[in-house]
């Protein structure tokens, strides 16, 4: 095991999986010389050269067009967004080609491609470059769509994501390319579609994604540690395909689920959750679904107003403390009610 | 420009743009007339499918059109990666995809291209090189960019040609494709069918230039190109010049084909916004008939002419036969090839 940031771990999923195929290449914008502007793919330049490692004009619809089109020629390209926000300018890549033309022509094309994008808030940039669009691509048959919460999953999932047959879209936190982790020596691999299970409860069940994932962590200790509730922790890690096995199995357990997420409240991927949970364990339930979202506002800039529009660990505590109702029927029998 | 009368003037003798002009061989000749006649037929047969209501959906024919599909399927090499729009059914067949599957997707039917799946505007065959019909305006010339880049990186020497009309001129994909196939120095020709209509507008309202894609090359330092779209000669010989310069690292092409759209933009379309005389004047340069005269000029037989046009006739009555024979596809189709295993599978 070698210690990595997040960002580190990008460029070293990409070497990977460039050293072993060398029908994958790397384009996007102030990508290799610059090294990215979040310095996530510093030093592919010197490794692998021009031919594979190639600045784009900003264009993003020429990068995810050539993209689709190398991808269906034999190619296994890695394409980067610099910011997920910026989608909105490629989105007929996204909704419209990628997505649908191997269904359209009944199989007679495989568009084995990723699409990197830096997601999320944190930065203190505003409406345009800080959203959390991940329910945006969940919406589109035909795409995958994966968001990792550290660097050893960034490692593993960007590795199964160039590997796999389909499109991939592979949404990093802006604000956790700082974080660092231990990351596996050697060849590191993750399956796509499987949530993990990072701590264990038995009173509550907390699902969450990318930057959320370490802040329901957090919320969980102090639920432990000041009010006796005791909580598993999901990361979903990827919307589609969806592990629902994971998430019905710890809510029928636990009774009770919270979902924690950062992208605006309508639509967002929780409510899908919520709503598979429904149907598919109400008589589990011992509690309405509670999802704990940004509101559905546009991201503001200054930093006191956006940190108190993206869930933060006290306010995960709170609204699942303000929500649950741990009566004696309690399966932990630890907590109580409020 | 007057969009009234055929823009003969605005055109260069054929040929004059090709760098290895020749002579086309009196096989060629033969072989783009018989495609012409092919892509006119069939493409008359899906409108007359059409008013038997056999044909759903929408439908965008090239009718008139059929000499930019003829002179470049023609001259592309078997390998090359045609892209086409959602008037590409000319396209698609001038590659050799069967009619049977033309008509049959038209029809959606199971043996269509796309067993149904795709549609009029999706046409597809990959075995011949088609990598797709593209409905979205200018959505396919960014993709056929990437085709071009993967042959550079693999070294292969094939060439994606994309085909779209004056209107794509003005989308941003447009602009962004040049820039970066340029820039690349990539094997990809970009062909305007100029048809003298974006849709229900004349172009010439909505571009501020005579040449919407000709006169914005030299923003991406390509020569202007302007060819006789209706002349299957003189298409034949521009894109053998642009294709080979495109397979020798020459880098891309950018080729306005003036022409004209003999039906409307759709089916929904009887096009009644045409000064009157405008489709008289452009049916005297009907590019199929036309071409007729000149092989005729050229002293070929015209039982010879005539037996070809009896065997593409008899080709497209077959196709339509086998088309209609064939059932609709299978209900649990629509749940097929969402994803590369087959399935359309989102969740465990």
């Amino acid at each position: 095991m070698a210690e990595l940031s997040y960002r580190d771990a990008v460029a070293a999923g990409i070497a990977q999986e460039m050293a072993r195929d060398d029908r994958v290449v790397f384009l996007g914008e102030d990508i290799a010389g610059a090294g990215g502007v979040f310095k996530a793919t510093v030093g592919l330049l010197d490794r692998f050269g021009p031919l594979r490692v190639r600045d784009t004009p900003i264009s993003e619809l020429a990068i995810l067009g050539a993209a689709m089109g190398a991808a269906m020629t034999g190619l296994r390209p890695i394409a980067e967004i610099m910011f997920s926000d910026f989608l909105a300018c490629c989105w007929d890549y996204v909704a419209n080609e990628i997505s649908k033309t191997r269904y359209m022509t009944n199989g007679q094309v495989n568009i084995p491609l990723v699409i990197r994008t830096a997601n999320g808030a944190g930065s203190r940039f505003g409406a345009q470059h800080s959203q959390s669009v991940e329910n945006w691509a969940m919406a589109i048959p035909g795409i995958k769509v994966v968001a990792p919460s550290t660097p050893a999953d960034v490692k593993g999932l960007l590795a199964a994501a160039v590997r796999d047959p389909d499109p991939v879209l592979f949404f990093e936190h802006k604000s956790l390319y700082s974080m660092k982790g231990e990351v596996p020596d050697g060849e590191h691999f993750e399956p796509l579609g499987t949530a993990k299970i990072l701590r264990r409860g038995d009173d509550i069940t907390i699902v969450a994604l990318a930057a959320m994932v370490p802040r329901a962590l957090q919320a969980a200790e102090i639920l432990q540690a000041q009010h006796g509730i005791s909580a598993s922790v999901i990361d979903l890690r990827s919307l589609v395909p969806l592990d629902t096995k994971t998430v019905l199995a710890e809510v029928s357990r636990t009774g009770r689920l919270f979902t924690v997420e950062e992208n605006p409240r309508l639509c967002g991927w929780g409510a899908e959750i919520s709503s598979i949970v429904t149907e598919e364990c109400f008589y589990d339930l011992d509690q309405p679904v509670v999802r704990i979202t940004t509101p559905h506002i546009p991201l503001p800039a200054a930093d006191a107003l956006e940190d108190a529009v993206v869930p933060s660990v006290p306010r995960i505590v709170e609204e699942i403390m303000r929500a649950a109702d741990f009566r004696a029927d309690s399966r932990s029998g630890g907590a109580r009610g409020l | 420009m007057s969009t009234t009368s055929p823009p003969q003037a605005a055109i260069r003798p054929s040929g004059e743009t090709a760098a290895n002009p020749g002579v086309i061989s009196g096989g060629a000749r033969l072989a783009l007339y018989r495609l012409l006649v092919a892509l006119r037929y069939t493409e008359k047969r899906a409108y007359d499918l059409f008013l038997q209501n056999l044909i759903k959906g929408t439908s965008h024919l090239a009718l008139g059109q059929e000499a930019v599909a003829a002179g470049f399927g023609l001259a592309m090499e078997q390998g090359d990666y045609t892209f086409c729009t959602y008037r590409g059914h000319h396209h698609t067949l001038a590659r050799g995809a069967p009619m049977r599957g033309v008509l049959g997707e038209l029809m959606g039917r199971q043996c269509g291209l796309l067993g149904g799946k795709g549609g009029s505007m999706h046409l597809t065959s990959v075995e011949h090189g088609v990598m797709g019909s593209y409905a979205i305006v200018g959505g396919h010339l960014p993709i056929a960019v990437g085709a071009a880049w993967s042959a550079q990186y693999r070294g292969t020497r094939q060439v994606a040609v994309a085909f779209f009309g004056d209107g794509t001129t003005n989308i941003g994909a447009f602009h962004e494709s040049l820039n970066l196939a340029a820039t690349w120095k990539l094997p990809v020709v970009f062909v305007c069918e100029n048809n003298l209509y974006m849709e229900y507008t004349p172009i010439h309202m909505v571009t501020p230039v005579d040449n919407p894609a000709a006169d914005r090359a030299s923003a991406y330092g390509l020569p202007s190109i302007i060819v006789d779209g209706n002349d299957a000669d003189a298409v034949y010989l521009v894109a053998l010049a642009a294709l080979k310069r495109a397979r020798e690292g020459g880098g891309p092409s950018l080729i306005e084909c003036k022409t004209y759209r003999h039906s409307g933009h759709s089916r929904a379309d009887p096009a009644k916004y045409r000064p009157p005389g405008e489709l008289e004047a452009w049916m005297e340069r009907d590019p199929v008939p036309m071409y007729r005269q000149r092989l005729l000029g050229l002293g070929i037989a015209e039982q010879e002419i005539a037996a070809i046009e009896r065997e593409e006739l008899s080709n497209v009555d077959r196709a339509t036969e086998e088309a209609k024979a064939s059932p609709p596809p299978e209900l649990k189709s629509a749940f097929t090839d969402v994803w590369a295993d087959g399935s359309a599978g989102w969740r465990n």
